[in-house]
């Protein structure tokens, strides 16, 4: 696909948004705005399928728009091919998803038109090649969804959301901005094929890398600039919620890829330190953060950002390899994490779609007053079960594939020289496993509170399951999850132009391999087959389930439950969000939240109930945010009083401006 | 022919920047609107030369402008204001003239130093033109900040603004410059009628007054 | 010929840790009641639970869904995947090169996923307590694990299984440090796992003393059945496990006659009579912990784990 198709797609998202904004009829504007997007994101998937499976050299396109002297530059090369493909295949799930959601929507008029110009938003930047085009559409990405946020604007809680949503992006793009224009350097040359070839010198990399980090990585949910992701994510409508976790961290990580690997050139191994060490901490404080929520979109964006965590994890080993110009080592790493992104795309997604199942059958959102949902909503609750198992990388799904190849990865470390690393990589190894089986937790608990047990309130006990399309979007996605966990090879070969192209070697060719297994090495290092295991076990369940059935009793009846001889009828009985997360909070929550619980019970003969409180502390919002936003707010205090001068105080501050100006013109010239 | 051209724009422009720091110097409000009108006035002849130097004429019709509007019209419907309102006469200094005028001396050096060195290239007659006129601006805005009194801040402001169109016929073969000045002529009438508003509504406490005003503290 | 070789070791291999389970747990306990002064059950009486379990009606709660039922299939289908590929008397199993030990330990993990769900899926706080606190064990359990692996997988450059139990047949291994740290981690998640005293006691149902039996309080008649035989999978396959990294004598390498085979099998049944042994000993000698000093004790197998990987990180010789 050449780059002037993909902008003809994009094209088509921005004649949608105007479509959405024009028809004021909900009814009839909804299909035609989802409709369009669908077919824009399906058809941009195709071609950006062809382009990184196909021969297709690389290809550019230019626009005459944005600054006059330099235009806009578009250019699709593997690398911008692959996140096409997430980008389109996650907003095509959304559109097609959206047409039984988007019926349902409050507000339509507040969706409608900001959704397109979103998914253009993420294409285009994607598509740019050269910085100020890029910057434009992270722009665009970031204030579309920020319009999508505020959607629900009623809910004082949706308005805060919004509000850190806006500074952490603004925060973002200004060091994005800073990164570009340290990469530019004094001549202003802002074409990323300028960037390629300039070397910058080590002070500079060494800046851009920070500011590359602090930009992408904030968009993208690294620990400690995460606090916004779990309060916005969840306020948008599940569909961009879906988007949002989904897809636009993926962009925020294809940027870092941009900056670092393709434009930055090789980094010193100092960096791939800082890189893991993040990694490996945002996945642990990402998972535990969400193992403590009890509302289910928060507890699903928390684990987005234990998932950025293991894509970095991955992006580190790469930079750390390519430093020692191992580079059949970081062409695994690399691979590994780019898996990772497409993984966490198709189940993550999954996860949100099946939420707003469950917020559009119940109204909640909150699992304490959910349960029972999987005799309600049966083919939701498979859908779901599909999404959990794959997140917490069982196999044969595809989390795992993603998980074994870092692990992989980490495994062929031990040779880099030098003691940091040596120390550091199987510290962030132990981290990565403590996240894997945190995550698994998490997601018994998620499904388990939501849909199994019984019913915890009257709009759970009279849920009813959703639309065809959601469905339909669910399903699709479930088979992709169980396709890319059996069929892995084929996506390590898909991912091996990707890879060529930023680091220069790739990983062996995996379609040769007999019976598809993947082997990342060697035969004799390690070897996994996600089909055969797959196989194996349908094959054994059914062979067990044929002879339990041809030599056992058949009979089955039902009766109260058991319960150890203390059988309770009332919902109340059964454990809550809080309670199945309690063990964890005891062994991990008081380090890491302070978590205390407090029971206060009534002496004898107080009729009153007990209570138990549980406090639990945000370590990274209470000593970096507070502390920061009270800086602001008293220095904006001192500053107050440049309010109330004089016309003739303020001419003042004009002229010495000017003068102070005309002084450096004069020294400096 | 080269050579006397060049003298007397100089001797216009220097005059201008003379005239300039005689505003300065003012502590009477009708003097200084005198003095502006001497201001407006060497303009105009300063315009006028330019225009048949470089021959273009419709920089005549800039110096007409100059001439009728700031030299003759604004100075006297400011005299009749300011009878009527009854303003205070004597214009309050902010940091004593003295001062004043070593911090203007200062800003003429800091033009000139400037500006010769950025137009390194060009013609030696536009350079001298804008040196002087860049002080020129700043001296109009030196006058707007060092002044307690409304009035002599509209007339610095005025007398900028006669800068920037000694700027803008300095340079040869500047398109629009006519249109500038009457769009600066325009801006000027705006900004005077808009302070006098201001003034008479503070004097005689009109129903307009906003709810920001309790909120504001304006000091004269 | 060597195909039909293959298969019948790894078809060998299926059938007998599937009839060697319920043996295995029957011998601990018969240890365990010797120890303890008793008579004990006869070795087969786990068989004889499994029969009377088969031949009795299950008894389903009212809002069990298709989960609870398809759950005790899904559990045995992983062990037993995960059993068949450990290998017991001979390395080079036909199919050990679709999952290496990373895979193992994750089958072992959906395993637990699966137990987990069908513990909440009644709704009873007998499930939730028991799901809650095996979530929490897997919580360390898991990094524990996973942490052995990466030393054995760096002493023996390989993930594979069979790579490993070969490795350490040969003459390349030395005494090292981070294999003893590697045995006890390993010694320690292996109990835990398989909810043995002293983190859980599968004796019994009271609340403050179960996990893996809370879990499944509400399974009956063949469900049952079958979850018990998982669990017994479980067991012998983490014996076994332990046994071909560690004590690897008398595993079969590839392309032995038939008298090396049966020396093997042998072998493996000796292993698990001593593992078994050790077992009920252990059990019998130590007391059942509290719950929340699990998290220690398996943090003490986390430590080692990770103790050897860095050890062998920072020095390849040590």
């Amino acid at each position: 696909m050449s780059a002037a198709f993909a902008l003809w797609c994009v094209g088509l998202l921005l004649v949608a948004a105007a479509i959405g904004t024009a028809i004021p009829r909900r009814h009839v504007a909804t299909p035609i705005v989802y409709g369009a997007s669908l077919v824009a994101s399906v058809v941009a998937l195709a071609g950006a399928l062809a382009a990184l499976i196909g021969p297709a050299p690389v290809s550019t396109a230019t626009l005459p728009l944005g600054l006059p002297w330099l235009g806009a530059h578009f250019r699709i090369d593997a690398l911008a091919a692959f996140f096409l493909i997430v980008v389109n295949l996650g907003s095509a799930a959304a559109s097609l998803y959206a047409l039984g959601y988007g019926r349902h929507e409050p507000a339509p008029h507040r969706v409608l038109p900001f959704y397109p110009v979103f998914v253009a938003g993420m294409n285009l930047v994607v598509l740019a090649d050269d910085a100020f085009t890029f910057l434009l559409s992270w722009e665009f990405m970031s204030l579309s969804s920020w319009a999508l946020v505020m959607a629900h604007h009623r809910l004082r809680e949706n308005v805060r959301a919004a509000y850190v949503y806006l500074v952490m992006a603004s925060f973002g793009t200004l060091c994005l901005l800073l990164a570009f224009a340290l990469l530019a350097g004094v001549d202003g040359a802002y074409g990323f094929e300028a960037m390629r070839v300039r070397d910058a010198g080590p002070v500079t990399a060494a800046l851009v890398l920070t500011f590359a980090l602090l930009g992408a990585g904030s968009k993208a949910g690294l620990v400690p600039l995460h606090v916004w992701l779990p309060l916005a994510h969840p306020a948008a409508p599940s569909h961009v919620s879906a988007l949002m976790s989904g897809v636009m961290t993926k962009v925020a990580v294809y940027g870092f890829i941009r900056i670092v690997l393709d434009l930055l050139g090789p980094p010193e191994w100092g960096w791939s330190m800082v890189v893991l060490a993040l990694g490996g901490i945002t996945s642990v404080l990402g998972v535990l953060y969400a193992l403590m929520q009890h509302d289910l979109k928060r507890l699903l964006a928390y684990h987005t950002v234990e998932n950025i965590g293991i894509i970095f994890i991955g992006l580190g080993l790469a930079m750390a390899f390519q430093a020692y110009q191992v580079s059949w080592a970081a062409a695994l790493a690399l691979t590994a994490a780019l898996f990772h992104v497409l993984n966490h795309s198709l189940f993550k997604s999954l996860l949100f779609f099946g939420s707003g199942a469950v917020l559009t059958a119940t109204g909640e959102r909150d699992m304490e007053h959910l349960g029972g949902l999987i005799h309600r909503m049966p083919l939701t609750a498979f859908t779901f079960l599909v999404g959990c198992v794959a997140i917490s990388a069982l196999p044969p799904l595809n989390g795992f594939v993603s998980e074994w190849l870092t692990f992989q990865a980490i495994l062929q470390s031990p040779d880099l020289p030098p003691w940091g690393l040596k120390v550091l990589i199987p510290a962030v190894g132990a981290m990565l496993a403590l996240s894997a089986a945190l995550a698994a937790a998490c997601f018994v608990k998620a499904f388990g509170i939501t849909f199994l047990g019984r019913p915890r309130s009257p709009a759970a006990a009279n849920a009813r399951e959703v639309d065809r399309f959601s469905l339909a979007t669910m399903f699709a996605f479930s088979g992709l999850c169980l396709l890319a966990g059996v069929l892995p090879g084929l996506v390590i070969d898909a991912l091996a132009p990707v890879v060529g192209g930023l680091l220069g070697d790739r990983m062996p060719v995996q379609l040769d391999v007999p019976w598809l297994s993947i082997v990342p090495i060697a035969e004799a290092r390690s070897s996994y087959n996600g089909l055969l295991i797959f196989v194996f076990i349908t094959a054994s369940a059914s062979l067990a389930v044929y002879v339990i059935h041809r030599f056992a009793s058949r009979v089955l009846r039902r009766a109260p439950p058991w319960d150890c001889g203390f059988p309770d009828p009332r919902p109340i009985t059964q454990y809550t969000a809080g309670s199945f997360a309690q063990p964890i909070r005891r062994v991990f929550g008081t380090s890491v939240f302070l978590a205390r619980e407090r029971v206060d019970m009534p002496p004898p003969g107080d009729r009153r109930p007990a209570r138990l409180t549980v406090e639990l502390r945000d370590l990274v919002w209470d000593m970096l945010y507070v502390p920061v936003a009270g800086a602001v707010d008293a220095t904006a205090g001192r500053l107050n009083i440049l309010q109330f001068q004089s016309i003739r105080r303020y001419l003042s501050l004009v002229v010495a401006a000017l003068v102070a100006l005309l002084l450096v013109l004069a020294i400096w010239l | 022919m080269d050579g006397l051209d060049f003298d007397v724009a100089h001797l216009f422009a220097g005059g201008l920047v003379l005239v300039s720091f005689m505003m300065l110097y003012q502590d009477r409000l009708y003097a200084l609107l005198n003095i502006f009108a001497l201001h407006a006035i060497v303009l105009a002849f300063s315009v006028g030369w330019q225009a048949y130097i470089q021959d273009a004429p419709q920089l005549y019709i800039t110096a007409a402008i100059a001439i009728v509007f700031k030299g003759i019209i604004i100075p006297v419907a400011l005299h009749r204001i300011i009878q009527r309102l009854g303003i205070h006469r004597e214009i309050e200094t902010v940091i004593g003239i003295g001062p004043t005028m070593v911090l203007g001396i200062g800003f003429v050096a800091l033009s000139l130093a400037v500006m010769l060195r950025v137009t390194a290239e060009a013609d030696r007659l536009a350079r001298e033109d804008v040196a002087l006129a860049l002080s020129v601006v700043l001296l109009g805005l030196l006058m707007m900040v060092t002044r307690r009194n409304a009035v002599s801040q509209v007339v610095g402001f005025m007398s900028t603004e006669n800068g920037l169109i000694l700027a803008a016929t300095g340079a040869k073969g500047m398109p629009f410059v006519v249109e500038m000045s009457v769009a600066f002529s325009v801006l000027v009438a705006f900004v005077v009628i808009g302070v006098f508003l201001f003034r008479i509504r503070e004097r005689f406490d009109t129903v307009d007054a906003q709810a920001l005003d309790r909120f504001r503290r304006t000091r004269e | 010929m060597a195909l039909i070789h293959d298969l019948v070791v790894q078809g060998g291999q299926l059938l007998l840790v599937l009839l060697m389970a319920p043996l295995l747990t029957g011998f601990v306990r018969k240890v365990k009641a010797r120890l303890l002064r008793r008579r004990g059950a006869p070795i087969i009486q786990p068989y004889r639970d499994l029969a009377r379990l088969l031949q009795k009606d299950v008894v389903l709660a009212d809002n069990a869904s298709w989960l609870f039922r398809v759950a005790p299939y899904l559990i045995f289908a992983a062990t037993w995947v995960a059993a068949a590929l450990v290998p017991t008397f001979a390395t080079s199993l036909m199919f050990n090169w679709t999952a290496d030990l990373i895979a193992i330990a994750a089958l072992l993990g959906s395993v637990r996923f699966f137990l987990a769900l069908a513990g909440l899926d009644i709704g009873t706080s007998f499930g939730g307590i028991g799901s809650s606190r095996e979530m929490m064990i897997a919580s360390l359990a898991e990094p524990a694990i996973l942490m052995i692996v990466f030393t054995l997988a760096l002493v023996a450059k390989s993930t594979q299984l069979s790579t490993i139990s070969d490795f350490m047949l040969s003459s390349h291994v030395g005494v090292r440090i981070s294999l003893g740290l590697v045995l006890v981690g390993l010694i320690i998640v292996a109990i835990a796992e398989n909810a043995r005293v002293p983190v859980d006691n599968p004796a019994t149902h009271l609340e403050l003393t179960m996990v893996h039996e809370a879990m499944v309080l509400e399974y009956s008649g063949r469900h049952l059945a079958v979850i018990e035989l998982a669990a017994s999978l479980k067991l012998l396959l983490y014996i076994s496990l332990i046994a071909c990294i560690f004590t690897p004598w008398g595993l079969v390498r590839a392309d032995a006659g038939l008298a090396a085979y049966v020396l093997g099998s042998a072998a493996w049944v000796a292993k698990l009579a001593i593992g078994g042994a050790l077992l009920a000993l252990f059990e019998t000698v130590i007391a059942k912990m509290r719950v929340f000093r699990v998290p220690t004790f398996l943090g003490a197998a986390l430590m080692l784990g990770l103790l050897g990987t860095l050890l062998l990180f920072v020095s390849r010789s040590l």
